[in-house]
This record gives C-alpha cells, sequence and structure tokens, in this order.
C-alpha cells in the first residue's frame, strides 16, 4: 500500500487525551469523534486536514488512556498514516487492530516538517520526504504483525480462527 | 525467568519465554468498563460469535460516566448493560458498583498469578496482588471475550529496588511518582515493571495498588509485586479461589535493575502537564489551588481516605476552595462511614460523592474552569485532562491534597499544622 500525504507534526507525548479528550467520549462514532480529533492540542487540524495526510510526531505518540476511540478518530479524519519516533504500547496495538497503519522512525520524524510531502510504502517502511528530497526505512514489523495486517486487522484474523473451530 | 515471564509462560503452555516472543495467552479475566465496552461489543458482534467464551471470566463495570452524566453516556451504559443480561457476564449495577480497578481485588474477583486484561490502561493496577494484568484497546477485548485468549509480546522486566524504610506522609503515590519522575513518561515502555526491596516488602496492599497503577504512567506494560504473607492475607479475607504465587528464578534476567534509596523520600507533587514533571514537597513553591480531588483508582481506597481524614480532622477547607472526595467502591464508602471518616469529610467542608471516576478523566463531579488549578490524587494531568485546556493539575498523596486543601495552596501536613 502506498501514500501520499501532507505532514501535520506534533512534538512528544502526544497522549489520547489530546487525540481525541474524554468529554467526547460518550460516544463511540467514528465520524463524531473525527470531528473534535487533536482539538484541545491544534484545534485547526479538524479543518487542515485533507484525505490522505499523515500525522508525525516525536516519541510516545499515544501515551495515556487505553481509548481505541484515538487512532479510530484519527483514522476517520482521513489520515493515512501516523509515523512517530516511538508509539506508546496500547495505542501501537489498537491502531494495528484497527487498520490504521503506523510507522516507527525515528529519524523520518524529527526531519519532517509541517507541511512536508511524504510518500510511504507500507510494506517496505520506505518513507520519502518528497519536499526535502530525503528518504528513510522505517522498523518492519514482526512477522506476527504483518499477518495480522494481511488478514485484514485483528477482528478478521480472529473471525478466521473461530470459523476454523466452528464456532460462529 | 522473571515473574512476569513466569506468568505468561504458564498461560501460554510453554515451559519458558524469552522478552521480544509473540505468545498466546491464555486469559484468566477479561473487563470493560461503559467507555470501552460499547465499541467492544460492536467488535464482537463483527466476530459473528454469540456467545462470550466464559461468562465467569467477563466484568463489566460501568464507572467513568456513571450514574449516568447526559443522555448519550447514558446510552452508551445501556449498551454495556444489555449485553452484561444477554451474556449473563459479572456486572456490577450502580448502587453496588465502584471504580473497576477498585472494586475486583477487593471482592476477589482477580487474584495473584492470573492474567488480566482490560480495555482500560489502568488495568495494571492488579500487578499488586501478583497478577500479570495489562491495559488493551476494544478490538483487543472483544476477541478475547469470544477466544478466551489473545497475543502479547512477552515484555521484558525492569527491576525496581527500593531501599530503606520510609518516612511518615510519604508512600506508595510518592514512590511511584519519583519513579517515573527518573525515568520519564517512556521510560519503562513495553516493560513489566517489577517493584522490590525494604520500602516495598512494608508497604500496604492499597499503596501497591497505587504504585502498580501507575506503570502506565511510564509507558509501563505491567507493573508487579512479588506475593508475601500481606498479599496472602489479603486474598486469604476476600476470596476462597485457589490461586498460584509465581516466584521469579533467583538468576532471573532483568534488562535494568534500578536502585532507590527512599529513606529520606520528600511527598512527589507531579506539576502540569505530566505524571514525570515531579518535584519534592519542599521545592514546589507558592502555587494557589482552587480545587482538590481525592479518590480515583489511583488513590481511591480506605487507607487513601483514613489519611486524608486523618489530616483533616478538626480542619476547615480554606474558604476558596473546593475539595471533593471520591471512595472508590461503595464498600469503601460504607467502610468509611463506619470509621466517622465521611463525617470528618462533611465537616472539613469537602463534597463527598458516590464512587466514580468523574473528575479525573474531566468527565463530570469537579471539572476545571479556564485559568484554575487542582491539587489530585489522580494519575494524570495531561493538558485539558480534567477540563477546560487553560486549567493546571498538579498530583499528589491524598495526605498533601488534603493538606493543601486546607491551606488555599500546594503544601505538606506539617505545614498546615504550623
Amino acid at each position: 500500500m502506498a501514500m501520499r500525504g501532507q505532514a501535520h507534526k506534533y512534538g512528544a507525548n502526544v497522549d489520547t487525551d489530546a487525540i481525541i479528550p474524554a468529554r467526547y467520549l460518550n460516544v463511540s462514532d467514528a465520524a463524531t469523534l473525527a470531528r473534535h480529533c487533536m482539538e484541545d492540542i491544534d484545534p485547526e487540524f479538524v479543518k487542515r486536514a485533507k484525505p490522505g495526510d499523515i500525522v508525525v510526531a516525536g516519541p510516545n505518540f499515544g501515551s495515556g488512556s487505553s481509548r481505541e476511540h484515538a487512532p479510530v478518530a484519527i483514522k476517520a479524519s482521513g489520515v493515512s498514516c501516523v509515523i512517530a519516533e516511538s508509539f506508546a504500547r496500547i495505542f501501537y496495538r489498537n491502531a494495528i487492530n484497527i487498520g490504521l497503519p503506523i510507522l516507527e522512525c525515528p529519524e523520518a520524524a524529527r526531519d519532517t516538517r509541517a507541511g512536508d510531502t511524504l510518500d510511504v510504502e507500507l510494506e517496505t517502511g520506505k518513507i520519502k520526504n518528497v519536499s526535502r528530497g530525503r528518504t528513510y526505512q522505517a522498523q518492519p514489523f514482526p512477522a506476527f504483525m504483518m499477518e495480522l495486517i494481511a488478514a485484514g486487522g485483528l477482528v478478521a484474523y480472529t473471525r478466521r480462527r473461530l470459523e476454523a473451530k466452528g464456532a460462529v | 525467568m522473571t515473574l512476569a515471564e513466569k506468568i505468561l509462560a504458564a498461560h501460554c503452555g510453554k515451559k519458558s519465554v524469552v522478552p521480544g516472543e509473540i505468545i498466546n495467552v491464555r486469559v484468566d479475566m477479561v473487563l470493560a468498563n461503559d467507555i470501552t465496552a460499547p465499541l467492544a461489543i460492536q467488535e464482537f458482534r463483527k466476530l459473528g460469535a454469540r456467545k462470550v467464551f466464559d461468562p465467569k471470566k467477563i466484568v463489566l463495570v460501568p464507572d467513568h460516566f456513571v450514574p449516568n452524566k447526559d443522555i448519550l453516556s447514558a446510552e452508551q451504559t445501556k449498551i454495556m448493560r444489555d449485553f452484561a443480561r444477554e451474556q449473563g457476564t459479572i456486572y456490577f449495577e450502580v448502587g453496588r458498583v465502584g471504580i473497576e480497578h477498585v472494586i475486583l481485588p477487593d471482592l476477589g474477583i482477580v487474584l495473584p498469578g492470573q492474567v488480566v486484561i482490560g480495555a482500560d490502561s489502568h488495568t495494571c493496577t492488579y500487578g499488586g496482588l501478583g497478577a500479570f494484568a495489562t491495559g488493551m484497546g476494544s478490538t483487543d477485548i472483544a476477541c478475547a471475550m469470544a477466544t478466551g485468549d489473545i497475543w502479547m509480546k512477552v515484555p521484558h522486566t525492569i527491576l525496581f529496588l527500593y531501599r530503606g524504610q520510609l518516612p511518615k506522609w510519604v508512600g506508595g503515590k510518592d514512590l511511584i511518582l519519583y519513579t517515573i519522575g527518573q525515568i520519564g513518561v517512556d521510560g519503562a515502555l513495553y516493560a513489566a515493571m517489577e517493584f522490590a526491596g525494604e520500602a516495598i516488602e512494608s508497604l500496604s496492599m492499597d499503596g501497591r495498588f497505587t504504585m502498580a497503577n501507575m506503570a502506565i504512567e511510564a509507558g509501563g506494560k505491567a507493573g508487579l509485586f512479588r506475593v508475601d504473607a500481606r498479599t496472602r492475607q489479603y486474598v486469604k479475607a476476600r476470596s476462597k479461589a485457589p490461586y498460584t504465587a509465581y516466584k521469579g528464578d533467583a538468576k532471573a534476567e532483568y534488562s535494568q535493575v534500578i536502585e532507590y534509596d527512599v529513606s529520606k523520600l520528600e511527598p512527589q507533587v507531579a506539576f502540569p502537564h505530566l505524571p514525570s514533571n515531579t518535584r519534592p514537597l519542599s521545592k514546589v513553591g507558592k502555587v494557589r489551588i482552587d480545587q482538590a480531588v481525592i479518590g480515583s483508582c489511583t488513590n481511591g481506597r480506605i487507607e487513601d481516605l483514613r489519611l486524608a481524614a486523618a489530616v483533616l480532622k478538626g480542619q476547615k477547607v480554606h474558604p476558596e476552595v473546593r475539595l471533593i472526595v471520591i471512595p472508590g467502591s461503595q464498600e469503601v464508602y460504607l467502610q468509611a462511614m463506619k470509621e466517622g471518616l465521611v463525617e470528618t469529610f462533611i465537616l472539613s467542608g469537602a463534597a463527598v460523592s458516590t464512587p466514580t471516576c468523574g473528575p479525573c478523566l474531566g468527565g463530570y463531579m469537579g471539572v476545571l474552569a479556564a485559568g484554575e488549578v487542582a491539587i489530585s490524587t489522580t494519575n494524570r494531568n495531561f493538558v485539558g485532562r480534567m477540563g477546560s485546556t487553560k486549567s493546571e493539575i498538579y498530583l499528589a498523596n491524598p495526605a498533601v491534597v488534603a493538606a493543601s486543601a486546607v491551606l488555599g495552596r500546594i503544601g505538606g501536613v506539617e505545614e498546615m499544622l504550623q
């Protein structure tokens, strides 16, 4: 899967309260959540974000609460991919599970500036900063994660397991 | 193998596991709350599953926005309640409920040596019992509700050794805030944190739950305590079910061993807007406050309320401060009534609420306006966590929060008594 989009740049420790504040957690509808994505740290994000855009951030992206509403809100706002120096572990799982592509790449995350155009190739982990003419290699996913992604996420993977057992 | 590795190996049918290995783990308890369960139920339906793998191993707890704060949250809670009735899972209704991480150990629903996963980041609290407990998202929980197992990457373990005995008014909250201050909010990313040493051996169960609870605030996957006589006594009073007390090997390999001498540790205060932004109380300076909150899955247990009441006895909350006290469960509430703690709170001028997560995540029951400052026994002081993005939250132990409520600014018990 290849993607091209413009970067929205954030710093370190972007927590899930910043991605989707708890006051909006009385709903779980993706489109409603997307309307408030990043509201508390970047009120203009929702207006600025175009389909395919890429969120780029520092270390420990998605820290704090386990709310899956966070990657759901990012995905539903049209973002094609998140690149960070590192991810908090629950966010990492959640993103893979719901099919929001994420890449860990400290160099690309540090070099990218807001508004840069990025090309991302998910299978190989190749990131190209078109605006700056630089290329980077993200951390490859472990084999099991690739299997999950190829299966279409955890629900599809688990459904297949249940079907094999005759449980559904 | 370390304690964490021993528990995980026993739950994936292997003789041994190594950090980094991806395993499929059998789970003993799966939980979700009124915010995370509706999404999990939606994904559960997509699986095509008709029944949960074992209704006695699924626990659904309405605690975040409950008693329902508005129509939308009432709808969310109803989705969870209907599912619990349909599937026959463990469920606690308003009036019999409390904050999930306070009630589950207290009612003997989670036990040492278990693997517990929950759609709540503070699921790591049960590490206080010597369980491997970790937070996940709703989709993970949906799949585990259907299959009874979940994939995990075996974490490396960091051993934290706390040397010496803690001074007065210093407890589990200060140990964990100090630790997070030292290693940072991603200092234990993906790791299991194991807590040991003399200060831990004499730490109460409530203090251990407080520490395990905030392992996630350092990025940890779990925070574990070794099972000892104190643990056994706690469990014996609450459950007759058998459990296994796993022990790490004497030659276990830790990715890191970190030692702290805590014999002179001061109460710790985390400044806005990160739990790692800690300072000892004597270095706080003058910080006036508008609100003080005592409660949450971090510090809403009976020992926390006893500490706060001991400070507030015969004192009055500062005229410009709102003190909100939230017992973590009906049991804690009732015990606090019997011991006269609730009377102390009310006589001091505090508001006492029914159990709820409430203000901790800016839900209700104490939301902050722009420019307001709160000191709280909760676990996160992120921007906007308790309300306006222009408000500020300081984190501390229950004694410091109580003393600050009287002083009208952040301060300790000795200062209040002067």
